[in-house]
Formats: structure tokens, sequence, C-alpha cells
């Protein structure tokens, strides 16, 4: 198969202009001893053979039944509107609006993109995204350095941040000579203030924490309250879908709220493309990194929308830039945008607070089987539940007999975790399934 | 008259959804964690629906027209590749879900792996980088991980040609290294003097793009790779051009060490107006074991896949000395089933099919254009990319901008404005193979008409577009007001 | 392109100015540099109090186009910003010797200034770029 449209003629007539015998002489810079190498491929295949082989893999990958994993991506309801918009060619086939004449569509979706983020998470600003929501996370870390000029270096992570999160954090500043800490021990906001001190550029913690624990508006409050007594920014890593109903960071006293924007209407994709959200005050609009759509007027005086702020960016600034960021993440932003259009406040207020009662039903049922008992404290949709056996257990017997999905098992990135298991509910999971799990989970739990 | 913002178009009380009720029993919400208002737009769904349909008019496309941005590979996006995407067993998966339940996403990303490797002529490749900058970023600290794990800790600059993206040396400083600017010679290739006096024991490497943003492969190229790692350092391949020599040469095999892959520009994913992409690295074998994690790995195998007769069962594993993980779960996956399909539906012969016809549509253009504007290394055959210059004999006047503007009210796309800097009013253009005779013919003929245009009514192109859904916007408005939220 | 110089300061290379008051310094950018730079946008004033150190970064003003670091003439401590700048950033267009007046500092070493180029010296070198 191939989407080459010229002939053999219309070759021949163009190497004629061009003054060359053959397309393989055009390539005489290339050393001649490495031109045309063999390659060990499989043959090509037309588009009908293509798509058998594709979809046998996917039937090899259970979808079909009920699913109780989150721990950083959620399966949500996606209305059919979002695909619509993000499947229309003008949106999918364009590239970065670089002329912002014949982009106005993109702008201005990123641009009312953006206009969202920020009313949803209470900040003055939201930049046009970033890869996922461990990136954003890196990303706030590196603007909270460039805010204190770098005259700051120690980075201080919550242990309810992500685990991916925190290791993306290290990967991202492996180089720039930081101290990061704070995740070692699990601890209360409290002790994450405590331990801000002159030389810290940032707290970041994450509310619903990876453990699906609330920390309540006030403590948030007391906790920025601190980390701005010492001269830091409080970064707080948030769930887009909790903001239907939760206090949002801004009305918390977070300086810059990220996160993972797959939630809003993007599929969940076995890990991507997802979308990081990234919103702050509008006093660090500089030291910020990624692409921001701004409002202006054309030559005739119509309102029009062009990227602003460039001089922040690679192109422009090269080795000075806040970050190397250019590609990001437009197609999703627009899901997340014509997904929050759809949902209005109304809707999404309804989603988060199924996905709230359906977490607190379920792990209700959880506690009253034996051998089990759930977390303490407040959570949005998230859970800790303690097994009667190994997570891993359980998880392949309800896998193989249910055909369930369980949730995540905590011991892989918590040794100390063993036999806890995190489990999600969102608007996706019915009561029957639930009643479903905890029938299986009883089972499993005394088999 | 533009659309009006979705907030303007918002009355309380519309909807556009229906959520399912409660089939659970209610567990209050405490009153003192809950948010007290959402000023979020309230619209029925045929008002989004209409509101991203007439913004969608406002954009142009490649699926409408030439797109021949330079650099940026703007070729035609198979719809089967959208098709695959949506494929509910890999668009409904988990990223956490057990390895048993996934093992066909995996083997797709195990084979990609594969091909990725085998086309560039790499040993190992990790698909997790999301864009060419996160993949340069990953590039840039396995070269400084590799030179840490030998206790070379001295080497702290990388060397970055002076027609390099500006990622390079952005992602060398995110690395916490120096860039090192080294200057083109006359005919556009790295000037191998330069080259030598910058390379020392304080070389960790040099980013080279190849071909390069003047579209030319380089003519020194074995001799670069072999005067860096005489120099004790490593070479890192920017893979944004690599369209260009796709099936035709395998960089790995010329002394690159470490490449990444705009799978979004050459293996035909749609750029979504600014991604998403994905960045897949690949490395030969002796820095493999330092690439971000997780990979698939086949068990008792190397990380590629095993194309042998029994199934294979795949799993995740993260390389021993690995920089650590530069996104969270494996990679954009999405984008990693439609670069699969493009692959599988050409084999080898196809993929090299594309090079050849994506140099020769720039090769043809080049020459075409050669009267018309000034091209300042059209004496050489170019890649799939050449730059020419918004200069027009008789209209001093004329810069590239009015150019690019102009060619906007002959319904095409530009070429890339002012980019590489070397050249004074750049005008880089990648036609891609997708494009046929006609539409190339169809584009000389409209830059020809533009320079007529531009001696005899300079105007029409200072003005211009005169066409499109805006015209020229105030950017220096924007920067100053900086009004970047509705209402804001 | 025909810059204007003001006779009465005196100019680093990288094209700032410094009028002497004493034992302070007033410090702008030239006629020649808002220029290059075009649309300035936004200028990066550095806190009251800062240190600056002579032919040393001190801030950032920026354009649509690019952002130029500004090097400080003279080593000295900041004792003013011009503060309409942070409304009114284009006033450094408009007025580059005057009321596009950058900083105010307190000179720690006032000998650098010999080393300065007078107006004509600038001008013979504008000449020459």
């Amino acid at each position: 198969m191939s989407f080459i449209p010229n002939t053999d003629a219309d070759r021949a007539r163009m190497l004629q202009t061009v003054g060359t015998s053959s397309t393989a002489e055009l390539f005489h810079d290339v050393p001649a001893s490495h031109r045309f190498p063999t390659l060990d491929l499989p043959p090509a295949l037309s588009e009908q053979e293509v798509l058998a082989e594709l979809d046998r893999r996917a039937r090899r990958n259970a979808h079909e039944g009920p699913c109780f994993l989150g721990a950083g991506a959620y399966r949500h309801f996606i209305p059919s509107v979002v695909d619509y918009v993000i499947s229309r060619s003008e949106f999918a086939t364009a590239y970065t609006p670089y002329q912002p004449e014949i982009s106005q569509g993109t702008l201005q979706a990123i641009f009312e993109y953006q206009s969202m983020i920020a009313r949803l998470t209470g900040m003055e600003v939201s930049n046009a995204s970033h890869y996922d929501g461990a990136t954003s996370t890196a990303e706030a870390v590196i603007m909270a350095l460039n805010v204190a000029q770098g005259e700051r270096r120690g980075v201080v992570l919550s242990a309810g941040l992500h685990p991916h999160y925190r290791e993306v954090v290290r990967t991202y500043t492996q180089g720039m000579k930081l101290e990061v800490t704070g995740d070692d021990a699990d601890t209360g906001p409290s002790e994450l203030a405590g331990s801000c001190t002159s030389s810290t550029a940032c707290v970041v913690v994450q509310n619903p924490d990876f453990f699906g624990r609330i920390i309540s508006p006030s403590d948030m409050a007391a906790l920025a309250a601190a980390v701005h007594a010492a001269g830091a920014l409080l970064v707080t890593v948030v769930n887009p879908i909790s903001l239907g109903v939760l206090v949002p960071p801004g009305e918390a006293g977070a300086d810059v709220a990220v996160g993972e924007g797959q939630s809003l209407g993007n599929a969940i994709s076995f890990g991507g493309p997802y979308l990081g959200f990234f919103a702050f005050r509008r006093e660090h609009v500089r030291k910020s990194s990624g692409r921001i759509a701004g409002e202006t007027v054309d030559h005739d005086g119509h309102r029009g929308f062009v990227f602003t702020l460039s001089t922040r960016e690679q192109h422009i600034r090269r080795e000075k830039a806040t970050s190397n960021i250019c590609t990001n993440q437009s197609l999703n932003a627009l899901a997340a945008a014509a997904y929050l259009a759809a949902m209005g406040p109304g809707g999404l207020r309804q989603v988060a607070e199924l996905c709230w009662h359906k977490a607190h039903y379920a792990a209700r049922q959880i506690a009253a089987l034996p051998g089990y008992s759930v977390q303490d404290g407040e959570f949005f949709h998230e859970f800790v539940a303690r097994c009667p056996r190994p997570v891993a257990e359980i998880n392949r017997r309800l896998q193989e007999k249910h055909g369930i999905i369980g949730g995540y098992d905590l011991s892989l990135n918590y040794p100390d975790r063993k036999n806890q298991m995190l489990l999600c509910c969102t608007e996706l999971n019915s009561r029957e399934q639930i009643d479903g799990l905890c029938a299986a989970l009883s089972e499993v739990g005394n088999g | 008259m533009g659309e009006p913002l979705l907030f303007e178009k918002s009355r309380p009380g519309r909807a556009g959804v229906s959520v399912p009720s409660r089939d659970v029993p209610a567990t209050e919400i405490p009153p003192a964690l809950q948010r007290q208002s959402l000023p979020l737009p309230e619209v029925a769904e045929v008002d989004v629906v209409r509101h991203y349909l007439r913004l969608a008019h406002l954009n142009y496309c490649v699926d409408e027209g030439l797109y021949p941005l330079g650099s940026c590979t703007m070729k035609y996006n198979p719809k089967v590749n959208e098709v695959a995407a949506r494929l509910p067993g890999l668009a409904r998966i988990h990223p956490l879900q057990d390895p048993s339940t996934a093992q066909g996403a995996m083997e797709l990303m195990a084979d990609l792996q594969a091909m990725i490797a085998e086309i560039g002529g790499f040993h190992s490749v990790s698909l997790q980088p999301s864009a060419g900058a996160h993949g340069e970023l990953v590039g840039i600290l396995v070269i400084k991980a590799w030179h840490a794990a030998r206790g070379d800790t001295k080497r702290t600059r990388i060397l970055v040609p002076d027609s390099a993206h500006g990622t390079n040396p952005a992602s060398t400083t995110m690395a916490g290294l120096e860039a090192v600017e080294i200057p083109s010679d006359s005919r556009g290739n790295v000037d191998l003097l330069h080259l030598r006096a910058q390379l020392d024991e304080r070389t960790a490497g040099l980013m080279l793009t190849n071909p390069n943003t003047l579209g030319l492969f380089d003519e020194n190229l074995l001799q670069i790779t072999k005067l860096v790692h005489d120099a004790g350092g490593l070479v890192y391949g920017d893979g944004a051009n690599f369209n260009a020599i796709l099936g035709v040469a395998k960089p790995g095999l010329m002394g690159i060490d470490v490449m990444h892959f705009n799978l979004h520009k050459t293996f035909s994913t749609p750029h979504g107006g600014g991604g998403p992409g994905s960045g897949a690295v690949g490395v030969v074998q002796a820095l493999a074991d330092f690439l971000p994690g997780p990979v698939v790995a086949s068990r008792g195998g190397g990380t590629g896949s095993a194309r042998s007769g029994t199934a294979p069962r795949y799993e995740w594993r993260t390389p021993p000395r690995s920089i650590g993980r530069v996104k969270s779960f494996h990679g954009n996956f999405g984008v990693l089933v439609r670069a699969w399909t493009y692959i599988r539906m050409h084999g080898a012969e196809g993929l090299r099919a594309i090079a050849e016809n994506a140099v020769l549509n720039a090769n043809y253009l080049q020459a075409r254009l050669a009267g018309v504007l000034p091209i300042p290394h059209g004496d050489r055959t170019c890649m799939h990319e050449f730059v020419a210059q918004g200069k027009i004999p008789g209209a001093p006047d004329i810069r590239a901008l009015d150019i690019s503007k102009r060619l906007i009210d002959y319904g095409f796309h530009p070429p890339t404005n002012y980019f590489p800097l070397i050249v004074p009013e750049a005008l880089m253009i990648e036609p891609t193979e997708t494009e046929n005779l006609e539409t190339l013919d169809s584009f000389v003929e409209a830059v020809t008409t533009i320079a007529k245009e531009a001696v005899a009514e300079p105007d029409l192109l200072h003005e211009a577009p005169h066409t499109s859904p805006v015209r020229r916007l105030d950017e220096v408005k924007a920067a100053r007001e900086l009004k970047v939220t509705a209402g804001g | 392109m025909d810059s204007k110089v003001d006779p009465a300061l005196r100019y680093a290379k990288t094209h700032e100015w410094v009028r002497i008051e004493g034992a302070e310094a007033v410090i702008g950018i030239s006629d020649y540099a808002q220029n290059k730079l075009s649309d300035i946008v936004f200028v990066d004033l550095p806190a009251v109090g800062k240190e600056l150190k002579a032919a040393a970064a001190c801030m950032v003003i920026e354009s649509v186009k690019a952002a130029e670091e500004v090097f400080a003439p003279v080593s000295g401590t900041v004792v003013e910003r011009n503060e309409s700048l942070v409304k009114k950033p284009e006033v450094v267009n408009s007025d580059p010797f005057g009321a596009g007046w950058l900083v105010r500092v307190k000179l720690s070493a006032p000998a650098e200034v010999s080393g300065l180029m007078d107006a004509a010296a600038y001008t013979a070198y504008l000449g020459t770029l």
C-alpha cells in the first residue's frame, strides 16, 4: 500500500526537470557504503489485512469487563460529541498554529481551553497543555526554580504524589543539582510544611493524593500559608473530575495547579496520549513554560487569537528558554475543552457526585467483607482496601474467574503496603458491577 | 465575522449531556469540601457541535491542501490510522492492567520497538517520550549518564550546529549541560575546522540534525561522527528530518549513537494542531541500559520482538541503568498504534519509496523555483526540503513574511518562515511525498505570480492575506495586554 | 537605519547608556537598541537593592520577536526602578534616553565610567555595525 500519488510518468517528467536520471541518484550525498541497506521488516499489508492484524491484537486485550483500576488513568464516559470534534480534519490534520490567520479555529479553541482550565482550578492563567500529568508536575517544579531565580535548590515532594510523577520530577531535574526530598515517609500536610526551608523552591502535594485521600481546604490553606511564609511556591496536583464538586486549588492557596487531564474526554488508550494541564497565578506567567494563546485584534480591528509570550520559548530563547517543549497535546486539550463544554458545570458536578457515591458505596461494602478493611478518612473516588492475601493473587482470580479487572497492587511501589489494593469507581461502574466485585472479593479472599 | 466564545454563548440551565441517575445509596459530601461555584459555559449539545464546526472552518489543514511547512513533514495522514487507534481493544485498555490481559497491545509495542530499531539501525528503542523535544531530553540525559557511568564527569558540553532547531540547545540546558554553537560552512555542512577546535575532553557529545535544516545531507557525516567519537563524545541524531532517508540509510550504522524519531512526522500520525506526538528514541547497544523505561521485553529475550511462530510473552522491563521514566505509563500508545499501522502497510520497499518521492518532490520544487527566489544552496541536491529566501529583485520592501501571507490568498499554507536562523529571510519548503505533480506546479505558479505582484503592486503583499478569516493580527497588543483567558 | 545618540551620555558596546548624577547613575538602552528590539512588550526590572556588576546581565527586555539581556554598563546597587515601564514598556521605544530609563544605581566603582564611550565614539562605533 502506498499513499504516494505520483506515477512513473510523473516521476520521469520531474527527474528531467531536476536533471537527474533516477531517484536513487538524488541520494549521492549519503555515503555509498551505507546507501540503500536491507531492511528486515514484515511485508507490506493492504488496509484490509492491516486491520485484521490489529483486530487480532486488540482482541487479546481485556477491555470489556468491569474495571476498578485508577491510579492516575481513569475510565469515564466520553460523550459522542467529543470524538466528533477531535475527528474533524481541520483540527486533527493541522500543525501548530504558526500562521494565525488560517489557524483561528485551533487558537480560539486553545484560548477557551485555557479559560475553562483556569476556572476549573480556580487559577488565573493556564497554558495550552503539557504532555501529561507527570511532565506537567516536573514543569511546575522547574517554573518554581525559575521564580526563585535559581537561588533556591530544594524541592519537597509529598509521599502522596503519584510514584510516576515523583520519578519524572527526578528524571527531569537530574542535571540541575537539586535536593528533592519529602517523599521518603508518608507524612501529613503539617509535616510537609515543617520541612520547608529558606532554600525550598516549592512543595508539591497531590489532592486527592495517590491513595485517594482528600486534604481538606483548611489543611491546604494552612500548608499554603506555611509554604508562602518560607518564600516558596505551593504546587498542587489535582484530579480534574473531582473539581466538579471539590474546592479548587486556587481557592486553597496553591500557586500552581497541575494534573492529568485524561479524565476530561480522552480515551484511556493504554496510557496515552493524554494531556497535562498547567495553571498558575498570573504573576508567574513569564516564568511559565509551554504555549499560551492570547486575545488580540486583526488589521481590521476584529477579534482574533495568537500565541503570545513566545520569547520564553525554545525557538526564540534557545538555551535560555523556560523549557524545551515544542509539540504538546493540542488535540487532547481540544477533547478536554469539548468535554467540559458538553458537560457544563451541572454535568461535571453530577459525574463527580456519581464517582463519590459509587466509590463510597463500594468502600462500605468491601469494609464489611470478612478479612477486608478500608483506609480511614475522606476520599473522592479511590480508596485503599486491605486484603486478606496478596493483591496479585486476588487480581488473577478476579480476572480469570470473573472477568473483573481489580484495583492497583500498591506493593508494586510500596513494599510495606503488602496486600493493599487501590480501588477506583467512576460513573461507568454500575451497582451491579460493584456488587459483583464484592462477591468475587469475598470468594477470592476466603478461598 | 468571528465565532463568539463558548462563554458568550452560555445560558444558565442549558446542558450538553445527560448523566445517568444514581444507582447506589447516597453518601454525604461534607459541605466544607465542596466548591461554591463553577463558572463553566452552559450550552446545549447542538451549540457545542456548531461552535466547533465553525471554529474548524477557520483552520487550514493537510486534508485541505499543500502544507509545505519545512521540517514539519506535513504529509497526508491515512484514515485507517484513526480506525486503528479507536479499536475498543486498544482504546479502552488501562495502562496498569496486568500484562497478561494486555498481551496484544504489548506485542504491538514490541513490534514497533523492533521495527524502529531495524529502520534506524539501532539496538534498542524506548517508546516513552511524547514528542521530539522530549526525545532530545532523553537522548542528552542518556549521553550524560553513559559518561557518568564510566566515571567521566568532566564532559559538560554539547556541541550544536547553528542550523539546529531551538529545541536542541534548550534540551541541552534542561539536562544540565552547556550548549556550544558550531557554525556551518559555505556548503551548508558542519564546519569541520570549528568542530575540531571545539572537540576536547569537555565534549559530552554533538547534536546533529541530518539532513540538516537547510535540507542538506552533510557531505562529511562519517568524518564528523568519527571526530566526535575519537574525542570521546557521543553523537545525538535529531530525527525531525528522517523522512528524507527512510529506508535509504540507517543512522545507527553511520555513527549516530542515539536518535529520536518523530512518529508524528515520518510515520504519518496527525499533528492535531500541535500534538500529540511521539518521540521514540533509538540507541546503539552501549547505551541500551540507560533508556527510560519501562520498555516491552519478550520473556527471555531482549527488548525486541521475537517474530517466531510461537506467541511470545511480553513483560515490562526497566533497563538496569535507566535515566528514569520521562512520563507516566508507557508512551503515547494511540500514536504508536498509528505509526505501527503505517509501517506495516509499507514494508521495506514502501518506506524507501516514501523517502525517494519526498526528495524528488523537493528537488523538483527547488529546480522550478530557482529562477523565482534566491536559493542559497540551490547548487546542491536537496533532501526532503530546501531553503529559499523571500527576496525579490525590484521589490526591496518585500520580506519573506509578505510572500508567506500572500500564499494564503492563493490557497496554500506558507512554508516555515525565518528558520533556519542562518539564512536571512528564510522560506523553508518541504512538500512531502504525498503531493502530486499538479499541486507542486500550481504552487510554483502561485510563487511566480506573487513575485510579479511584489514588483507591480507590493501593497498586495504587505497587506496580505486578504481572503483569510482574519487579517494580520496584532501580536504586540496581545503581548502587552496579555489577555489569556475569557473575561480575564 | 539612523539611530539617535544623546550627546550628554556615555555608552557601552552592548548599547546601554549611563547618565552620572553625583554618586548615582541612571541606566537605559540606546535608540539603536530599542530599534533593533522593535516593539517592546515587557521589561523585567531588577529589584531595588540588587547588586549589579559591570558587563553582567542584569535584566531582560522582551519584544514580540526577541528577549534580550541588558548588561549593566557600570557596577552598583539598584536604588530606584522606572515603575512606569511595568504598565507602559513601549516608552522605551518612544523615548529611550528620557522617560524610558530603566534603573537608577548607586555607583560602587565610579572609575568604570571612564571605560565607556562618549557620544562621538559611540556614533563612530554604530557606523561600524
